[in-house]
């Protein structure tokens, strides 16, 4: 007999205006599996499974659900399907508990009777072995147990196909083999589930098969235990790639950024950073590790001018061995005294770029000041935008093309080439590689090891612990807005920063 | 579930799809469009009022508008003194600083301007009192300006509501000043100021009444559209209106920028006041402004703050206007009437937009035809 499959798409294909973001899809899901789709940025995951689940509507094709063919115009027709999906980004309210939102929207009687909805979301948690209190308040939770509230919240909605968008992204390396296990009892209970990830170690350890999607189009679908790391990014990158990054031993070592006790708060008043200290030298690089959400935004935009700081001190020491007090001064003051400081934030078009500009224009925020003139000068900035096009392969149809059109990897490109152009004695980085390709990845690796030979310090806020270990000389790691660990990455390993990630090894809540 | 799974087997009838770009070309296509459909209903409102020729009536527009070289100068007139203020809102808006409040920025503009009149009139030469009524009225609008861009900078304050408030104020100043100027007394009204010596009227020039206010505006036009695009503060009026992380990230004082902005947007409609008063209505009344202040956000807004395109904006919305006013004193209709052929324009021209961001996909054809 032939098993009906959980889910069936064939040929769908979805554009954007003259992009095509899945092109001509056809993918199975059987009953009770779990299936990893792996692909790279802009490979057309999402695009995918948003529209299972009701976000988009395909141009072309046919989806099947439990062998019958369906259309899904909304998110409500996606759940009485039976598909949940958790996205990226949590959908939850602050202020109620877990149990409060994993009902909201669902109908039922006008009186809400709480502790039958407890008692069942309490079964539903001893049957998957999740960790969750079901009257604890979203504020009060970590990433992990949020997460768990979105999962819980399709489960009780009755979905038996799940679909997990990069799930993770955001936990530790404890957490993530927590997850793993639960989802893996989901499976033993005949749940159907599809994983998105560019996790290659995870998508081996996890599922029962994968599917690959390159730049909008199915490549093809293996059987996890036919597949290793190598034969994965073959088929996501379309040609061999080396994964190796080229570590050299740090030379001529002197200080240049010195953090002395800093403490700061963010806007709800909480303490973000506690009695930081530490020293980053010429000539390295200096890794910074820590669960989203530790402190590591507010570290580098203490130093780059961009943030208050209620108390401490920040030093630097410059190549000809004076020291400048950079302390409570802001970023045009820190230039103007010609400390060469360079900055990619985290949010790169809502900080560092200008969405709407072009190129030129985006090349002129750190320049435009210069001369006397009343007039801007466009010439320089537009010079420096085709030198960085060219030198870095950035793909974009003209100069003119404003950045927010790029894609995630380019617009990177663009700012990490106009940080370096600054010619900078200290390059401070947030999670560069995020959202970026592997060659693209290896291109901003290569840059930045770059900057550590010439002699200059380099400080990368970076998740993925591998990398951490492979191209730093020495990490930091942050927990809660305390520094718990300076440790040398040439004798680390993951285990010993997890541990120093979360303190003690256990969960810690802010009890606030 | 056999039911719901009918129930969910049909595609969406319409769909909207957001275009990634459109062409000039299109764009200007599709604006075309929106023009004729409007003039097409303004027809049929026209004709269930009137039951006039549709034709007949669009030629009483014309005429009304361009008819004579009277009726022309004062289109011209009225165009200028919408650019002028549409011209001034485009800083503040640029930086998304909404500045509703440009009625209150010319009402103070023109208040000052027929203060200069009425008291210096016979203590400064003619020459010198123009210019000083231009400075002063531009200085008048740019206090008007500069007090919810300090609370905004300071105490980050509402500007919309602030600025909305701030126009109230202005009426009431005005209402306080006419008690004064009031002639002939006991009339309520400040009537023609130095309608004999015209003392602070804005003089001929090439032979035409209104020949400075086209000198001053398009150079005056000319010249933000350059600091827009080409000055250093353009610049970071942009980086600003983007993102104020940015701003700080690129070292940009945020609160100066705010502060030097709605300084530049004040005083450029302070200046549309002195522009009003002494060079078109030699008067001062609380309707002085008379909601241009809010209809020239409108002329910013669909010329997408090109100074340029304002121009071409302006000129059809007064157009309108003033033909429209024309029709209804032809027809024996109330001003209202012009005012439904406005409103019917703009709301096209507003609604047209969406079809320029928006492509609409209707339902493919069956799928059993494949």
């Amino acid at each position: 007999m032939e098993q009906v499959n959980a889910i069936e798409l064939k040929h769908v294909t979805k554009r954007f205006g003259e992009v095509t973001a899945n092109d001509n899809v056809s993918l199975t899901l059987k009953k009770g599996e779990i299936l990893s789709i792996l692909g790279e940025n802009g490979s057309g995951k999402t695009t995918l499974m948003n529209m299972l689940s009701g976000i988009y509507f395909p141009d072309e094709g046919e989806i099947r659900i439990n062998g019958n063919a369906v259309t899904i115009r909304s998110p409500k027709d996606s759940f009485s399907l039976g598909i949940g999906m958790i996205h990226q980004h949590f959908k939850l309210i602050n202020i109620l508990t877990a149990a409060e939102n994993i009902i909201l929207g669902l109908p039922g009687e006008k009186k809400i009777k709480m502790p039958q909805v407890v008692e069942e979301i309490n079964a539903l948690t001893r049957k998957y072995g999740f960790d969750l209190n079901p009257m604890q308040k979203i504020y009060d939770m970590s990433v992990s147990q949020k997460q768990t509230v979105e999962i819980i919240k399709v489960l009780y909605r009755g979905a038996d196909i799940l679909i997990l968008d990069e799930p993770t992204a955001v936990l530790t390396p404890h957490e993530t083999t927590k997850l793993f296990q639960v989802l893996k009892n989901m499976k033993e209970d005949g749940k159907s589930i599809i994983i998105i990830t560019h996790k290659l170690n995870e998508v081996l350890e996890l599922s029962d098969r994968i599917s690959v999607l390159r730049k909008g189009t199915y490549i093809n679908t293996v059987e996890t235990k036919d597949a290793t790391v190598e034969s994965l990014t073959e088929m996501m990158v379309g040609e061999k790639v080396s994964l190796d990054i080229k570590r050299t031993k740090p030379t001529n070592q002197k200080k240049r950024i010195e953090v002395c006790n800093i403490n700061c708060r963010n806007k709800e008043g909480l303490p973000v950073l506690t009695d930081a200290s530490f020293i980053a030298y010429s000539g390295e690089i200096l890794g910074v590790a820590g669960i989203s959400g530790s402190g590591q935004k507010e570290l580098l935009e203490s130093i780059a001018g961009l943030q208050k700081l209620e108390s401490g001190q920040i030093f630097y020491h410059t190549p000809e061995e004076t020291i400048e007090d950079l302390t409570k001064l802001s970023a045009d003051v820190i230039k103007e005294k010609g400390v060469r400081l360079a900055f990619v934030p985290e949010d790169r078009l809502g900080m560092g770029l200008v969405g709407s500009m072009d190129l030129t224009d985006n090349m002129m925020i750190r320049s435009y000041k210069d001369g006397r003139s009343f007039l801007v000068d466009r010439k320089k900035p537009r010079k420096l935008a085709s030198k960085i096009v060219e030198q870095l392969k950035v793909v974009t149809p003209k100069l003119e093309t404003p950045v927010r059109r790029l894609s995630g990897g380019n617009v990177q490109k663009v700012l990490v080439g106009r940080e370096i152009a600054l010619n900078p004695t200290v390059l401070m980085v947030a999670y560069p590689v995020r959202g970026l390709d592997i060659n693209s990845s290896y291109t901003i690796y290569n840059l930045l090891n770059e900057e550590k030979k010439k002699g200059h310090a380099v400080i990368c806020v970076i998740e993925d612990l591998d990398v951490l270990l492979e191209l730093c000389d020495r990490i930091l790691v942050l927990n809660s807005g305390k520094i718990t660990g300076v440790v040398d990455a040439r004798s680390t390993n993951k285990e010993e920063l997890g541990l120093l990630m979360t303190g003690t090894g256990e969960e810690k809540h802010k009890d606030e | 579930m056999s039911k719901d799974i009918v129930l969910l087997n049909k595609e969406p009838f319409i769909r909207m799809v957001k275009r990634d770009s459109i062409t000039t070309v299109k764009a200007w296509f599709i604006r075309m469009i929106a023009v004729i459909l409007a003039l097409i209903v303004a027809a049929l409102v026209i004709v269930a009022i009137t039951k006039q020729n549709p034709i007949e009536v669009y030629l009483g527009m014309i005429d009304g508008a361009v008819g004579s070289k009277r009726r022309l100068w004062v289109t011209i007139r009225e165009i200028l003194a919408m650019l002028c203020i549409a011209v001034g809102l485009t800083p503040a808006f640029k930086m998304k600083f909404w500045n509703i409040g440009a009625e209150g920025q010319i009402l103070m503009g023109g208040t000052a301007a027929a203060a200069f009149m009425i008291y210096f009139s016979d203590k400064l030469p003619s020459g010198i009192l123009l210019i000083v009524i231009i400075i002063v009225s531009s200085i008048a609008g740019l206090i008007w300006g500069i007090i919810p861009a300090f609370f905004k900078a300071y105490f980050n304050t509402n500007e919309t509501l602030f600025t909305l408030m701030l126009n109230y104020v202005a009426m009431q100043i005005v209402t306080f000043c006419i008690v004064f100027w009031e002639n002939p007394t006991g009339s309520n009204t400040v009537g023609i100021i130095n309608s004999a010596t015209k003392a602070g009227w804005f003089p001929s020039l090439f032979g035409n009444v209104y020949g400075l206010n086209v000198v001053l505006v398009l150079l005056l036009t000319t010249a933000i559209a350059i600091y827009m695009k080409y000055s250093k503060h353009g610049y970071e009026i942009s980086v600003v209106g983007e993102s104020e992380f940015t701003a700080e990230y690129a070292g940009i004082n945020v609160k100066k920028v705010i502060l030097r902005t709605m300084m530049v947007s004040g005083a450029i409609c302070g200046f549309a006041g002195s522009l009003i008063v002494s060079g078109a209505s030699h008067t001062i009344s609380t309707s002085t402004a008379g909601g241009r202040g809010f209809t020239a956000i409108i002329v910013a807004w669909m010329a997408k703050f090109n100074p340029i395109a304002m121009i071409l904006v302006s000129a059809l919305l007064i157009f309108m206007q003033q033909g429209s006013v024309q029709i209804a004193t032809q027809f024996g209709l109330n001003e209202n009437a012009s005012d439904i052929i406005t409103g019917i324009i703009i709301f096209f021209l507003i609604g047209c937009e969406f079809f320029i961001n928006y492509q609409v996909e209707l339902r493919k054809k069956s799928k059993e035809g494949k």
